[in-house]
């Protein structure tokens, strides 16, 4: 299996669907000629041509709401938001018409848009360039929601979301793209829609975790192990579709669980997913589930103190220990 | 153009205007629901505009969409029967007044967010653009709308990419309650368009065939692959921004005066002078009630939708 990272994961199974499906059009901001501030859409434009691959003004309401009537009428645009933080200047179009043209006009029209997008600190980019908003966009029925956490995933994810039939925000992460992984060349490696992933088997704590913070949870479970307690770490992959079964179906073996977001916690991923354990798993709760998140801070310039409040394995092994 | 064709124009300015009639009726009998915004006065645009599309041209509204629906062949049961809300209506009772569509008409939609269907309309147009279709889309927006991002986004995007798009501007004088002159720093529409190096042009929103013929050159341009165009209507909405509008803002006189331009009233004369009978267009008045009072009849005899009909159309893909 071909080892690349994330953004060659990406840019591949851009460039499969393309070869697939001529509905397909890719733009944003500079990723043309250019080639994407990340090399995530590198060789399309060379390979596919102006028609196909197109560079936009910097203009993120009209870049969304573009996607939007192209996908209405035949189109299978993938356009990229630069960063999450300007998708608030697309918010309108994301939460107000991708996610409600469907349903408002009776099922008249189809949606088949992607919207990948880069979320995340860690870039010492201050308070408006890093913010992990993730959860506020899953909130909206008709949106479907993902962020991947592995090179392989980078791939059938994004292969997910541009055959899918609603609109779909892809969500990477900003320090990622260069991690490698191997990356199945079978181009019909397609994950499915709504469907979380067991990333480790462990029997005496759930570690619940999407995006970045996987690999947080998988280095705090290794240590763990060190010492003899085994974690379940599944990684959720669609913040909508949600899917709890395998997180229920853990915990009421583990009896335990850690939720490990980037974003702040308050009214976050860990607030619905302990929410929802509560809810369905409440004979099997020994010890108050506990969420490890990024401070409740706009995030700073230094990087000392942009570490300080973005989560970290310490973080999860300390909530760990408060479920033990 | 033929008598048979002016006919046909004239009763469905009628139609549009014996429905927003009913529709006012209805909504103060409480009826309609939610927001409603009537598009008396302005009849001569949305007919003017549409009838000088081809079938396969889309149309794209904003929430003053009963009149452009209506032109673009939508039934009048079928606009009522969405207002009433019933399972009957264009959107099962999902949308309302603001939110008419019918994708098999090409019309897009009723749009409510001020200016956002502008960038709809840019993708709309690009879909066909892609596809090698010699397709327009006619972009309707109001006065208020130009001060909005979308606009400004929207416009250009369509400059640049060279989209086919004929912008019109139903420029009726206020966005919501308020002047035009107190909220936007030039006051002729289509200068805005400049800016973004587009062609545009200026018509006598309350004369029928001055619209269409301002239209038809606006799609030869747009047509012909030389990029989008920009057509300000001069035009007046004799109701209120919208039903709890008790329009202070303006006075009789300037109601009374816009109401002498009368667009329906100023196209029965140029029908009696092109030689059609004062009975034709008896006649056609007649069959417009008739049709209004069998759609009141439709739409309040339709059944209400399902409450379970909540949880459908919300994705195509996986429920």
């Amino acid at each position: 299996m071909p080892v690349m990272t994330i953004s060659k994961a990406i840019a591949l199974a851009l460039a499969e669907e393309m070869e697939r499906d001529a509905s397909i059009v890719v733009y944003g901001e500079e990723v043309a000629v250019a080639g994407g501030t990340y090399g995530a859409t590198a060789g399309l434009y060379e390979r596919f041509g102006p028609q196909r691959v197109l560079d936009t003004p910097i203009s993120e309401g009209v870049i969304a709401g573009s996607a939007v009537g192209a996908a209405m009428n035949g189109l299978r645009p993938v356009a990229e938001i630069m960063g999450i933080n300007f998708a608030f200047l697309a918010m309108d179009q994301i939460v107000n018409h991708a996610a409600k043209v469907r349903s408002m006009f009776g099922g008249q029209f189809k949606c088949p848009l992607v919207i990948r997008t880069t979320s995340g600190g860690g870039r010492q980019l201050a308070a408006t360039h890093s913010q992990t908003p993730d959860v506020i966009f899953a909130h909206f029925p008709g949106l479907y929601v993902v962020a991947p956490s592995t090179a392989a995933d980078a791939k059938g994810l994004l292969k997910a979301a541009i055959r899918s039939d609603d609109p779909v925000m892809f969500i990477e992460q900003a320090t990622m793209y260069s991690e490698r992984g191997d990356v199945p060349d079978d181009k019909e490696f397609v994950l499915p829609i709504g469907k979380s992933d067991v990333k480790r088997q462990g029997g005496d704590v759930t570690l619940i975790a999407y995006s970045k913070t996987v690999g947080i949870a998988l280095k705090a479970a290794q240590q763990l192990a060190a010492e003899g307690t085994e974690c379940q770490v599944i990684d959720l992959r669609w913040l909508r579709p949600l899917d709890l079964e395998p997180v229920f179906e853990s915990f009421k073996q583990t009896n335990r669980a850690v939720i490990v977001e980037e974003g702040w916690g308050t009214y976050g991923v860990g607030a619905e997913v302990a929410t929802r354990l509560y809810e369905e798993c409440f004979d099997y709760v020994d010890a108050p589930i506990q969420r490890v998140a990024q401070k409740e801070v706009p995030l700073p310039y230094n990087a000392e103190l942009e570490r300080y409040a973005l989560p970290n394995v310490n973080d999860v092994l300390e909530a760990v220990k408060k479920v033990l | 153009m033929d008598q048979a064709a002016m006919l046909k124009l004239y009763q469905q300015m009628v139609e549009i205007r014996l429905l927003e009639e009913k529709c006012e009726e209805l909504y103060q009998k409480g009826k309609i629901g939610g927001f409603m915004h009537l598009y008396i006065g302005q009849e001569a645009t949305g007919v003017g505009v549409v009838s000088a599309r081809q079938p396969h041209d889309n149309v794209i509204t904003a929430y003053r969409d009963h009149g452009i629906a209506l032109a673009c062949g939508m039934e009048s049961k079928i606009v009522l029967a969405e207002m009433l809300g019933k399972a009957t209506g264009c959107c099962k009772g999902k949308g309302g007044s603001m939110h008419l569509a019918d994708v098999n008409l090409k019309f897009w939609g009723g749009h409510a967010i001020v200016g956002a269907h502008i960038a709809l309309a840019t993708g709309i147009a690009w879909g066909d653009q892609y596809r090698g279709s010699d397709a327009v889309t006619f972009c309707f927006f109001g006065d208020g709308a130009t001060n909005i991002s979308y606009f400004h986004e929207g416009l250009n995007l369509a400059a640049v990419w060279k989209l086919p798009i004929v912008f019109v501007c139903e420029n009726n004088k206020y966005g919501m309650w308020t002047p035009l002159e107190k909220v936007s720093a030039v006051t002729q529409m289509r200068r805005k368009a400049e800016a973004y190096g587009m062609p545009h042009a200026e018509v006598d929103g309350m004369d029928l065939l001055a619209v269409r013929a301002a239209t038809e050159k606006a799609i030869a341009h747009v047509r012909a692959g030389n990029g989008p165009y920009f057509l300000e209507s001069l035009t007046y909405r004799y109701r209120g921004h919208s039903m709890g509008d008790q329009r202070p803002y303006r006075t009789a006189e300037e109601i009374k005066k816009w109401q002498a331009d009368d667009p329906i009233g100023q196209f029965e004369d140029v029908c009696l002078k092109a030689g059609i009978a004062q009975t034709a267009l008896d006649a056609a008045d007649k069959a417009v009630e008739t049709t209004i009072a069998e759609a009141v009849a439709f739409a309040e005899e339709s059944p209400a939708p399902a409450l379970d009909e909540i949880w459908t159309d919300i994705y195509a893909s996986v429920s």
